[in-house]
């Protein structure tokens, strides 16, 4: 029995298109040790922990644009500050929709980080989040499979304005746009 | 008061959309349950006991006569002729149907209502003091900061997914009456040396099944910073919060465990990197938002005795004594009407009282309202010479009960009746005590004295901070009451402390007597009940409760509010 599963998808979302995908993402069974797993050929997004106990190891394959990362929503995004260049994809793990935490690592693999490759939603991910991922930096996300990815892509354009600066928009409404215009003066919105 | 600009219009409207496609999608089975809970959280609908109940916004308590009235319309059309305004200075409905929610967010956004973020593990709505930009004891009106926490919290998009929910308050008076020392963020805006406007941070309060007050955490924020230094401990909160327990998941399990001390550093790392960025705060939209809150036009007034015509009407001046507070423009009053007629549950309005309040408040007092913590409504802006005609209609409509700050100006949540949190029944309970001491001589006697009351560990009825706290508690499947004195909020923030054993319904008011006994033997000089609870402590009151069995009398209301 390997120590490990491997969960992919044949689309997701990266943008705003529904595309092909090849990455696999390995998850450890039960509390297998991260040093102990054989991680397979292929490209494989490898958890955070694997990554530390093995960097030596995979190291050549992520020079060859084939290893991932991936958070789970209990990890910090500053445990891997140095290597985030390395990965091709790396990914953040929404248990369930209720665990916010993965918005607040992506903020701050952004923010704090600068990092600007890939940065995938995967695990309980579903039409209604996609808007806060998307503000808050994603740019790719694995859909959960039993629903349809191209519903899913309408969770992207629910608003056309938000009020707070985050990763998608630098700047809040107030610095945006002169406020204050009474809506009598204004049919933005109107018939919606 | 504020008025929406195209911007608040659209982002309303486009979740109005967002949310009748995902209630369509429920119908259609494309959503399930576990699913849907969440969203819907999100807009303040519950599946209580019966039915749904949809809590609509009412950002820091503040209402115009529109909106009042549609709350009326709501009323009317989707519910069943009544409203309960909540501790939250929240209106909710109780028997609404799904499929007309959207609708009903519709007649809201016509109003610019709206009932984001009501419920869920969200940042809640931002409660205020409901004398604020009236209040003689004034320093700084906080409702233009509450506007600015409400719009910046609206769809937050990292924080909508918190260990728990999160609720702010900001008292801009000497006297605190946000009771900030029980929330996740209390906030108290003060000016410093140079007259700039701050704000002293204090974090990790709260009731529910474990009562904390806050700890201040740091003593001026200045105004610029607000909503970066309010980032910053949210961001420490959504990654360190627990998660795994959810009665363990609040702000200030976080605060205790790692101490207040070190929460402050914590704080202070994230922030240093957010300081001066672009959700930095500008003059300029201060005062965009501030005007909205500017002076109305009052007239200029002498200060006058309102009693001196009156001078034989013990009933008016008994209102006048316990309803109406002063204001700082001279010849100008701010009158509470009262939620709290015995024979009805606190908080409860009906259509018909709903209008008639938007009527006075048309008439009286520049077409705005407001909801107190304590479940009462407020006209703000009363000509004194206008109060007895103004008591003399809400008395007509039975909103004119002397009764604010006393006995009967209890506050209560649903309790059991409604609520599928709850152990035990708590609107029988504040109708027994409240018809037991129905006397108001007796009740003005006693004086100031709060009384609250929470069906649940939950807290709903912030019974910990009740001079006198009833929580209902399940003992083998029945309903029983446990007790508590001391507490209090305000200035003077104390958690309430348990007298002992927990007691039946039928004994509740009798409970509440023998604690009023022991009050009116020991008091000295002007003590109120609190200060008695707290000189004296628990035990002579425990003492003179269970020193004679109490006799489980008649339950006074139960089958006619059940």
């Amino acid at each position: 029995m390997p120590n490990f599963e491997l969960h992919s998808h044949k689309q997701i979302i990266k943008h705003r298109d529904v595309v092909d995908d090849d990455w696999s993402v390995l998850k450890l069974v039960d509390d297998a040790a991260p040093e102990s797993v054989e991680v397979p050929a292929g490209k494989i997004i490898v958890p955070l922990k694997v990554w530390l106990a093995q960097r030596e190891q995979l190291a050549a394959r992520a020079a060859r644009r084939e290893l991932g990362l991936w958070f789970a929503s209990d990890e910090l995004a500053h445990t891997v500050k140095d290597d985030l260049d390395r990965f091709a994809v790396v990914a953040v793990d929404f248990p369930k929709f209720s665990d916010g935490r993965g918005y607040s690592i992506a903020y701050n693999l952004r923010k704090r980080l600068g990092y600007q490759g890939e940065l995938r939603a995967i695990g309980d991910v579903l039409r209604d989040q996609l808007f806060q991922m998307l503000r808050c930096g994603f740019n790719a996300y694995a859909t959960r499979q039993d629903r349809s990815i191209h519903d899913a892509l309408k969770g992207l354009t629910v608003f056309s304005e938000t009020y707070q600066a985050s990763v998608d928009n630098a700047l809040p409404l107030f610095r945006r746009h002169a406020r204050g215009a009474l809506p009598e003066h204004s049919d933005v919105g109107a018939g919606i | 008061m504020y008025r929406y600009d195209q911007y608040d219009h659209l982002i309303v409207r486009e979740r109005i959309a967002q949310y009748r496609d995902q209630v369509r999608r429920r119908l259609a089975d494309e959503l399930t349950e576990e699913e849907f809970l969440p969203l819907r959280l999100q807009n303040g609908l519950y599946m209580q006991r019966h039915a749904y109940m949809l809590r609509i916004a009412v950002p820091y308590g503040l209402l115009s006569t529109a909106q009042m009235r549609m709350f009326a319309h709501i009323a009317r059309k989707y519910d069943r002729g009544y409203g309960h305004f909540t501790t939250r200075q929240n209106i909710q409905f109780n028997w609404i149907e799904l499929e007309q929610t959207p609708d009903i967010l519709a007649d809201l956004a016509s109003v610019e209502m709206h009932a984001i973020q009501t419920s869920g593990n969200c940042i809640r709505n931002t409660t205020t003091d409901e004398f604020a930009g009236v209040a003689a004891d004034e320093i700084v009106d906080a409702r233009p900061y509450a506007e600015i926490i409400r719009q910046w919290s609206t769809f937050h998009p990292e924080f909508i997914a918190l260990p728990r929910k999160f609720k702010i308050a900001i008292n801009g008076a000497v006297e605190d009456r946000a009771a900030i020392a029980v929330h996740d963020i209390g906030l108290t805006a003060v000016r410093n040396e140079a007259g700039e406007v701050g704000f002293k941070f204090m974090v990790g309060g709260g009731l529910g099944r474990t009562p904390i007050l806050g700890s201040v955490i740091n003593d001026f924020v200045p105004w610029q910073h607000l909503l970066t230094y309010t980032e910053a401990i949210m961001r420490v909160y959504n990654q360190f919060g627990r998660r795994d327990n959810k009665y363990k998941a609040r702000i200030k399990i976080l605060v205790k465990a790692v101490g207040a001390e070190e929460f402050a550093r914590m704080v202070e790392a994230e922030f240093a990197d957010l300081k001066d960025g672009p959700e930095t705060l500008t003059r300029e939209e201060v005062e965009r938002v501030a005007q909205w809150f500017n002076p109305k036009p009052y007239l200029t007034l002498p200060n006058i005795d309102p009693r001196a015509d009156h001078a034989d009407n013990k009933a008016f001046a008994n209102w006048l004594q316990r309803n109406v507070k002063p204001h700082k423009v001279p010849g100008y009053a701010s009158v509470v009407l009262s939620l709290k007629k015995t024979g009805v549950p606190p908080g409860d309005a009906t259509a018909e009282q709903i209008d008639f309040v938007a009527d006075l408040a048309d008439k009286y007092s520049f077409n705005e309202l407001r909801v107190t913590h304590e479940q009462n409504l407020v006209l703000a802006d009363v000509e004194q010479a206008k109060l007895f005609e103004v008591w003399q209609q809400a008395k007509a409509r039975g909103l004119a009960t002397p009764n604010i700050g006393l006995l009967t100006d209890m506050i209560s949540c649903p309790g059991g009746d409604y609520c599928s949190l709850a152990n035990a029944k708590s609107i029988p309970i504040a109708a027994a005590i409240a018809e037991r001491f129905d006397n108001l001589d007796f009740q003005h006697d006693i004086g100031d004295i709060e009384l609250n009351i929470s069906g649940c560990i939950n807290a709903c009825g912030h019974h910990h901070v009740g001079h006198i706290g009833v929580l209902g508690v399940d003992k083998d499947g029945s309903e029983w009451y446990q007790v508590s004195i001391g507490g209090a909020q305000g200035n003077e923030s104390a958690i309430g402390k348990i007298i002992g054993p927990s007691f039946s319904a039928p004994q509740m008011p009798e409970v509440v007597g023998r604690l009023l006994e022991v009050y009116v033997k020991n008091r000295v000089d002007g003590e109120r009940f609190i200060d008695v609870a707290q000189r004296l402590g628990v035990a002579p009151f425990k003492e003179y409760v269970y020193a004679t069995p109490i006799p489980a009398g008649e339950l006074v209301g139960e089958d006619e509010y059940a």
